[in-house]
């Protein structure tokens, strides 16, 4: 037996967030992501025997992620042979051939690379908030990524706004940290 | 116009936020330009937003997350 356990009860409020942003990032979809999510979890439940332990509870359940994201693909894709290629071009006479030059990649273009790395930096921030304490966690992502008032933060978990900026202050600082131990 | 490096910290926050008032702001540039490590952190502090900005973070809701947590009780009892 490897050195780590599961932990079923920890998983929504350790890791769907992370596993959450992992899926939006791959299919685009908040409603598809979430239900992966939730059919990660239940997958790793039933095969919680096979689990030897020699990797960590969130890598491990980061497979069958995968796995359930390749799932889905296959999934939409069988589905009235959706996998053809289609190419809308148009039916104005003016720009008659003006579809090959548009088929040709830019070579300027870098977004490729701006949409790779982007996503790569989300899961290293996920990462970083994963290791924050748990309340520190929520006021921030509350605050950064829902970009909730102060007030209405402060109303849902009952602290006063001086509390609150000292969390902030707190969960910035080791982010800051964080980031730059594992991004830079 | 003389502030803390605590008060400055804590205006730099809030401005990150959008949440410092102009005077605030006027006060936290004057501290800055006298103290470094104050200077410092607002420059890795303002980092820390953009990057967070440039991720597209995404989170599910809290509802979302007590829904799926019943679901899983459920089905750890079903087993």
């Amino acid at each position: 037996m490897g050195k780590h356990k599961l932990q079923p009860d920890n998983w929504v409020s350790h890791y769907a967030d992370y596993l959450f942003n992992y899926a939006v990032s791959r299919v685009s979809d908040a409603e598809i992501a979430k239900d992966l999510v939730q059919e990660t979890f239940f997958a790793g439940l039933n095969s919680a025997k096979n689990y030897k332990g020699d990797a960590a509870e969130r890598t491990w359940l980061i497979s069958i992620l995968k796995r359930k994201v390749v799932d889905h693909y296959r999934k939409i894709n069988s589905k009235k042979g959706k996998a053809e290629v289609r190419m809308n071009y148009k039916s104005d006479p003016d720009s008659e051939g003006d579809w090959l030059e548009e088929q040709v990649a830019d070579p300027f273009s870098k977004d490729g690379d701006y949409v790779l790395e982007n996503e790569e930096l989300g899961l290293a921030i996920q990462d970083c908030i994963t290791k924050l304490p748990q309340k520190q966690a929520l006021v921030f992502k509350l605050k950064t990524i829902q970009g909730m008032s102060t007030e209405d933060v402060c109303n849902e978990l009952s602290i006063n706004p001086s509390n609150l900026w000292v969390m902030i202050h707190r969960a910035r600082v080791t982010l800051m940290g964080c980031l730059n131990d594992n991004w830079f | 116009m003389k502030i803390s490096c605590k008060e400055a910290a804590n205006i730099c926050d809030k401005s990150q936020y959008k949440e410092a008032g102009f005077w605030d702001i006027v006060k936290l540039r004057v501290h800055i330009l006298f103290c470094k490590v104050c200077k410092g952190y607002s420059k890795t502090n303002t980092e820390l937003t953009s990057l967070c900005d440039r991720a597209g973070l995404t989170m599910l809701s809290e509802d979302d997350k007590k829904k799926m947590e019943r679901d899983l009780k459920d089905k750890e009892l079903q087993k």
